[in-house]
């Protein structure tokens, strides 16, 4: 007898519908499973075995012929168990065939026959509303997860045997309460108001967050740098819901994440020891990097100048892009990366520089630092700010602000940006280019002649002056300046970055 | 218009050959450029001493010529007419003098009381600071800048000239017509623009260990005054320091904090009587008497604002940012703005980890 079930691969973060065909019929006893799967999926012939014989069902001891379709697609994992075990069942006439038709299933076997955890419920339910299923069988733990995605009923269980009472007309077990989740409904526990001192960088983040500049701090080692970094998630604005469900999606495919929806904005801090494929996706088959798991988020490269350069380089088409295209054998898989950049580097090798005299390097050493940081990688960064060990007066100060208070500031700045910017591809100013900056930096006369005045005595190169532009735009957004005004444009070129190609030019 | 006689272009040749001898003897290497080209060749030519003298004796001074010619370089030996004086003065003065750039405008500036500005290639901010406006203001004033172009003070002192659209010599340790180091060819660009870069060494000679006291001989010998930066007590610009003393010139140091290892060789200079330097008026009053001949500063700088004055004030003082924008009254967040608007008319500089420090006038 003949049986098909559907469920879902995860290709990427992108799910696909699978076919999972039974066919039973008289001979030796075999079970063979076709369909281009890897070593998981061939394993999955012992465990829905033992599964089936563990919820009390009949294998059949005939010769059993599986095949996942479409059969040209990689299949990886152990997410077809389920599918495979109704299948069967449903082939061996254990199971109404046309009923189990109506739905997707999806979830990997244990031996004793429960659904155990399976990452990537949320593509899947996503993949199964595309394909017109109104019933999707997920494990337990993800139910609340897959039922973001509103259209699909979903039935959460716990057991195989609880599956096939369903698919046989039992009632769907209800939805699983909600965690309890620790930490405030902010999703992190980070805020600004623990920060003292540190005004300039506290200005910086501010600005960052409002304009989606990319970042630099630098400052010598145990000043702050990564304190303040963790907190920028904070201040941004509150996620939309489809980014949200974007970002469940893949934190779900990755394993990271297994309930419900992720509030908070994504905060990535990948070791600089990390590989160009770790950062921004690949091996075979394709995973998401760290590149895609900051999407909507923040990205924070710690030790710049130690991470491998090509790593660095590999993080340039998604920082331009907003995706990054991987290709493996024939196919091309896209990864969504619109993340914000923050990276933290020691203003040396030894990291003392400016701080006292501890600091040996020379200018050679200091050269050969600046070289090791990426120079297209620092042209995308807008802010470079100096983190400096706080006073002991500082850290008896009240805190500058909160991050409630920083993240309304945020929310209006982009508010004036998303108006004004209306009709063009950038939605803030750190999106603008070369043209949109000419167009939409209206510059107060007193501005226009501090901005002429610092390009005029060569401090600035003409990429340096377009980026100046931009972030003065973002802090007269925040002063609720209709022109940018001559203390924004100085306040941004305090903030500017000096690449190498501008020390360079000053050499 | 080349002019320089065989047999100094013979010496010339002999010091690019033994360079290899040369550094095995270097601590006494003030002396061995004391001795003939034949007595050289006998005192450290080893077994190849025969071999030396034949080659000297089949140099073809035409060809040595053509050769510099062809790489931009002008010579003159210490025979011509017209050789520096200052540097005759030496008791082993370069037998032929390599120059990119321009013999004439090296004379040119050679005679007009030329200032050498020496110290540590691993200085401070500080240090680099310093040299660079002591260039800047000492160009304005229309003196010559001499210094080695290395890294750290010297190619910060060449930078300070440029930047006032002053021309400044560079005496460098390997052939005219190369620069060391090697990161410094642009460098090498802008000085031979509008000064010169010279050396004793033929032209594509490497720099070797005993060219650098050699050199540092060159550049005391050029300069009517020599002032210290930044120095270690051991460092080659105690070298040139001590050369310009022995030559009766005047030695300045710039003051810096004792506790700093890179003030050791200025402080030391200044407790056996060396000129106190604090800026570009002081190396003049020094050279030419008091308030004889006035200082540029590359340019008027604007008139501060009050507040502006107070935390410029508060950083020459030493305050670290955060404490000097309090001084000031101003808020962190408007500081920014306020320290930039002082960087951009030029009376601080940021320096790598945050720090501002004031530019010398």
């Amino acid at each position: 007898m003949l049986a098909r079930v559907a469920t879902f691969a995860i290709d990427g973060v992108e799910p696909r519908l699978v076919w999972v065909e039974v066919d039973i019929r008289q001979g030796l006893p075999a079970f063979t499973i076709v369909g281009l799967g890897d070593a998981a999926v061939r394993e999955s012939r012992d465990r829905t075995r033992a599964a089936i014989l563990n919820s009390g069902f009949e294998f059949p001891l005939k010769r059993i012929t599986a095949n996942l379709a479409p059969a040209f697609l990689r299949k990886v994992g152990p997410g077809f168990d389920a599918a495979l075990a109704l299948a069967v069942l449903a082939a061996s006439g254990q199971l109404r065939a046309p009923a189990l038709e109506a739905y997707a299933v999806f979830g990997e076997l244990s031996l004793s026959g429960e659904l155990r955890d399976s990452p990537g419920a949320l593509a899947v339910a996503e993949g199964a509303w595309r394909a017109g299923f109104r019933r999707l069988i997920v494990p337990r733990e993800r139910a609340r997860e897959a039922a973001l995605v509103g259209e699909v009923a979903i039935v959460g269980v716990a057991a195989l045997r609880e599956a096939a009472e369903v698919v046989d007309g039992a009632d769907p077990p209800p939805l699983p309460a909600a965690r309890v989740r620790r930490g405030p409904a902010g999703g992190t526990d980070a805020d600004l108001a623990d920060v003292r001192g540190h005004a300039a960088p506290v200005l910086a983040l501010l600005i960052a967050a409002a304009g989606a500049h990319n970042l630099l701090l630098e400052g010598a080692p145990g000043t702050g740098k990564t304190m303040l970094a963790r907190r920028l998630p904070s201040i941004l604005p509150a996620m939309t819901r489809s980014e949200a469900i974007e970002v469940t999606r893949i934190h779900s495919v990755a394993g990271i994440h297994s309930d419900g929806l992720v509030v908070a904005r994504p905060f990535r801090a990948p070791h600089h020891t990390i590989s160009p494929s770790g950062l921004v996706g690949g091996s075979a088959p394709p995973r998401p990097g760290e590149a895609t798991l900051a999407n909507h988020g923040v990205l924070f490269l710690d030790e710049l100048s130690e991470f491998q350069r090509s790593s660095l380089e590999a993080l340039r088409q998604p920082l331009e892009d907003g995706c990054v295209t991987i290709v493996r054998g024939q196919r091309a898989l896209v990864f969504p990366t619109r993340f914000m950049l923050v990276a933290a580097t020691n203003p040396c090798p030894c990291g003392f520089a400016g701080v006292d005299d501890r600091c040996h390097c020379g200018e050679a050493d200091l050269r050969r630092h600046r070289r090791k940081l990426s120079g297209p990688l620092l042209d995308r960064m807008d802010l470079l700010v100096d983190v400096r060990r706080p006073s002991e007066r500082d850290l008896h100060a009240p805190p500058a602000t909160s991050s409630a208070a920083a993240r309304d500031l945020v929310a209006e700045a982009r508010e004036r940006q998303y108006m004004r910017l209306a009709g063009t591809p950038a939605r803030c100013n750190g999106e603008m280019d070369v043209r949109l900056v000419r167009r939409h930096v209206v510059l107060d006369p007193d501005a226009e002649q501090a901005i002429a005045c610092a390009y005029a005595s060569g401090t600035l190169s003409a990429r340096g002056r377009h980026r100046v532009l931009r972030v003065a735009r973002t802090i007269a957004d925040l002063e609720r300046h209709d022109r940018v005004m001559r203390t924004d444009v100085l306040t941004a070129f305090g903030l500017r970055q000096r690449s190498n190609r501008e020390s360079a030019l000053a050499a | 218009m080349s002019q320089a006689c065989p047999q100094c272009i013979g010496r010339a040749w002999l010091l690019g050959r033994v360079g290899g001898h040369l550094d095995a003897v270097r601590s006494r290497v003030g002396d061995l450029l004391c001795l003939e080209a034949a007595e050289l060749v006998a005192a450290v030519g080893g077994r190849r001493r025969a071999e030396l003298l034949r080659e000297l004796e089949a140099l073809d001074a035409d060809r040595y010529r053509r050769r510099a010619s062809d790489t931009g370089l002008e010579l003159m030996c210490c025979c011509a007419e017209r050789y520096p004086p200052a540097l005759l003065m030496l008791r082993n003065p370069p037998a032929v003098l390599h120059v990119a750039g321009g013999l004439e405008r090296f004379l040119a500036l050679s005679d007009g009381d030329p200032v050498a500005l020496v110290g540590a290639r691993r200085g401070s901010e500080y240090g680099r600071g310093v040299a660079e406006s002591l260039g800047r203001s000492l160009a304005a004033a229309g003196i010559t800048v001499v210094s080695g172009m290395a890294l750290g003070t010297d190619s910060a002192a060449h930078r300070g000239a440029l930047a006032a659209g002053g021309a400044t010599v560079a005496v460098l340790p390997c052939g005219a017509d190369r620069a060391y180091p090697a990161s410094a060819r642009a460098l090498r660009e802008r000085i031979v623009g509008t000064g010169a870069a010279v050396s004793e060494l033929p032209p594509g000679s490497a720099a070797r260990r005993w060219a650098f006291p050699a050199r540092n001989r060159i550049i005391a010998g050029l300069a009517a005054m020599t002032v210290v930066v930044e120095a270690g007590s051991r460092s080659g610009a105690m070298v040139t320091a001590r050369v310009a003393t022995e030559l009766g010139r005047v030695v300045g140091a710039v003051p810096g904090r004792v506790t700093s290892p890179h003030a050791a060789g200025p402080h030391e200079l200044l407790s056996r009587g060396a000129t106190l330097v604090r800026s570009g008026q002081d190396v003049l009053d020094a050279l030419f008497g008091a308030g004889v001949r006035r200082a540029g500063d590359g340019g008027e700088r604007a008139e501060l604002a009050p507040e502006l004055q107070v935390l410029l004030a508060a950083i020459g003082d030493g305050h670290d940012t955060a404490q000097a924008l309090t001084r000031a009254g101003l808020e962190p967040g408007a500081g920014l703005a306020a320290l930039a608007a002082l960087e951009l008319a030029g009376y601080v500089r940021r320096e790598p980890g945050g720090r501002y420090s004031v530019v010398l006038a």
